[in-house]
Order: structure tokens, then sequence, then C-alpha cells
């Protein structure tokens, strides 16, 4: 089986401690909680979206373990499936993009931003 | 992050933030999503869906014969029976450790993961060296867990699908004997069920109280 000393050589784990936080950034929890609502409503199947995160993963390099981008994949594999599906057009995202930054730009420091649509 | 501030006066959001309001946006005047039904959902998965829900499911399994017989053979089934279900339609299967095996699970393809028994992931659950490390080389990950099997006992890895979701049942630690279910409940860690740790001895227990 394994050898003793052969675990220094690969990426060590990142370890946690039971019951840390489930998401480092509020986005993460909203794209989480957006992609189990859009499966929800029928836009794909879990192994169409298992399929599509296991391969933005897989092409994250050598594997060398950047944990913190988990949910940037996620975030790239969900718009990446919703196009495919036919949901979302790059050019509505890149307008809405550009609406949302300039509502942020508009609202004064500490307010909750907003989009007037 | 980007998390610089030159400018006071108005707000900023970063390009990951415009993507995702973007999204949220688009998929709510599409019908896709609902903004107050996605902020239940996030309280819910950051406060009431956890490992407690798997370790109730392990300790009735310790205490109830017959629950272990129906877990073991329908484990979707059995984890309903106590309000557990899942909403992926996954598939559940429960693997119990014993004197001859040591069962960990493992999702090599992203994160498949039992949340509706455990919650959302841990971050090394997450990471590419345990994903790639698990089935390669599952003793030299447990002993960066802290823990070492005797070299007779066998240790099985089970890949999660997007399909079939992975709980491990670990073996009841010595010197519990006629305790309540609740109170084992508590001796049962999150990675004692995915298989990178055991149950807490009492002493243990005793310890981090």
């Amino acid at each position: 089986m394994s050898q003793p000393d052969h675990k220094s050589s690969t990426p060590h784990l990142p370890l946690d401690e039971d019951g840390g936080p489930v998401f480092s950034a509020p986005w993460e929890a909203r794209v989480f909680a957006m992609t189990l609502q859009a499966h929800e409503a029928g836009v794909f199947s879990w192994s169409e979206w298992a399929d599509t995160l296991g391969a933005e993963l897989a092409g994250d390099g050598d594997g060398s373990g950047d944990t913190k981008g988990y949910y940037d994949h996620w975030l790239n594999a969900f718009e990446k499936l919703l196009a495919k599906k036919g949901v979302v057009a790059a050019d509505q995202l890149f307008h809405l993009k550009e609406a949302w930054d300039q509502a942020a730009r508009a609202t004064p420091h500490g307010q909750p931003i907003e989009l007037d649509r | 992050m980007s998390g610089h501030d030159h400018d006071h006066d108005h707000s900023e959001l970063s390009d990951i933030e415009l993507r995702v309001r973007a999204l949220e946006t688009l998929l709510t005047e599409k019908g896709y999503v609902d903004p107050p039904a996605l902020d239940e959902l996030i309280e819910t998965y950051e406060t009431k869906i956890g490992p407690k829900n798997g370790a109730q499911v392990v300790a009735k399994v310790w205490t109830d014969p017959d629950y272990r017989s129906r877990l073991l053979k329908d484990a979707t089934s059995a984890i309903a029976e106590l309000g557990f279900t899942g909403r992926q339609g996954e598939h559940m299967v429960a693997v119990e450790n014993t004197p001859d095996t040591h069962n960990m699970v493992v999702c090599t393809l992203c994160s498949c993961y039992p949340w509706t028994v455990l919650g959302l992931p841990p971050v090394w659950y997450k990471s590419a060296p345990y994903r790639s490390r698990a089935v390669r080389d599952p003793r030299g990950v447990l002993a960066e867990f802290g823990i070492t099997l005797p070299a007779v006992k066998e240790i099985k890895v089970w890949d999660s699908t997007a399909e079939v979701r992975y709980l491990v049942i670990p073996e009841r630690p010595a010197g519990t004997d006629g305790w309540s279910a609740e109170r084992l409940a508590e001796l049962v860690t999150r990675d004692s069920m995915i298989g990178t740790g055991l149950a807490a001895s009492p002493q243990q227990a005793k310890e981090s109280a």
C-alpha cells in the first residue's frame, strides 16, 4: 500500500474544524441557492450540473488545491450551463452587469444597492 | 477579493458580485428563481442542515437494530423516516464500518456530498488534493487527519456521484453501553461520517466539552 513518507510529496489538505462556515462570501451562498432553484425549476438535471461542475474543476491545472476558488468554478459552471440551455445570453448578462455597476456607483456607501428596472 | 477602497462616497461591487447579481436579476425575471426563497434556502443550509442530522441517523443505527437493517437495505427511505429528504433526487447508501473494514467517501468528479444529512461539504472535501489522493492513498490521507488504522483493516473508498451519495456509519465507541441515542449522537463527528475520522470516545467527548 502507501509509503509512510508518500504524503509529504503530495499537496496537503486544507483541514478545518467541525462546524466551520459553509460560505466564505455572500455571493457564494447566492450562486449556490440559485443553482438549486434553477435545477428545481427544471432548467437542468442534477447529473448535467455535476458533469458541468466536474469539467470546470478538472480544468483547474494540476489541481494544486486552490480551494478558495471552488465557488469561482461553480459560478463559471453555472453560467456555462445556463448559456448551453439557452436560458441566458452573454449580451444580456453584459448589460445587466453594466447596470448593476452603475447602480452601485450611484449608491452612497453603506446603502443597499438596488437596480431600477 | 478586490478590497480596494479609494473612493468612499459611493459603493462598488467586484466583478464576481456583478456577475452574480446580473444572473439573479435575469433568472428572477425569467421566473426561475425567487429571491425570498433564495434567502430562505441559504439560511436553511447555513444554520439548519448540518452534521447533526447525520449524527441522529448514526445514533439510531447504534441503538435500534430494526432501523439498522432498514437503513442498510434502503438508506434513502430510512433517512427520510427521520425527516431528512434530498432535493436533488439523490439515492443514499449507508456503508458501515466494522472491525475489518473502514469506509471513506470522496467525490473525485466534483464534490457530491450527502447534503441532507451532513450539510454542505467542508473545504478540504472540495479540494483537489483530497479528491485526487483519497482513492490513490487513503492511508496517507487518514494519517493527515491523525488516524492510523491497523494494517489488517481493509479501507474501502466510495466515489460519490450526482445520483449516489454515501454516509459512513462509524463503529460505536467502547464504553457506551446503555447510552441513549441523544447522548450517543454527541460522539458522532462530521468527519466520522465521511470516514476521515472516528466517532469520539466518551473520554474525548468529555475533554472537548
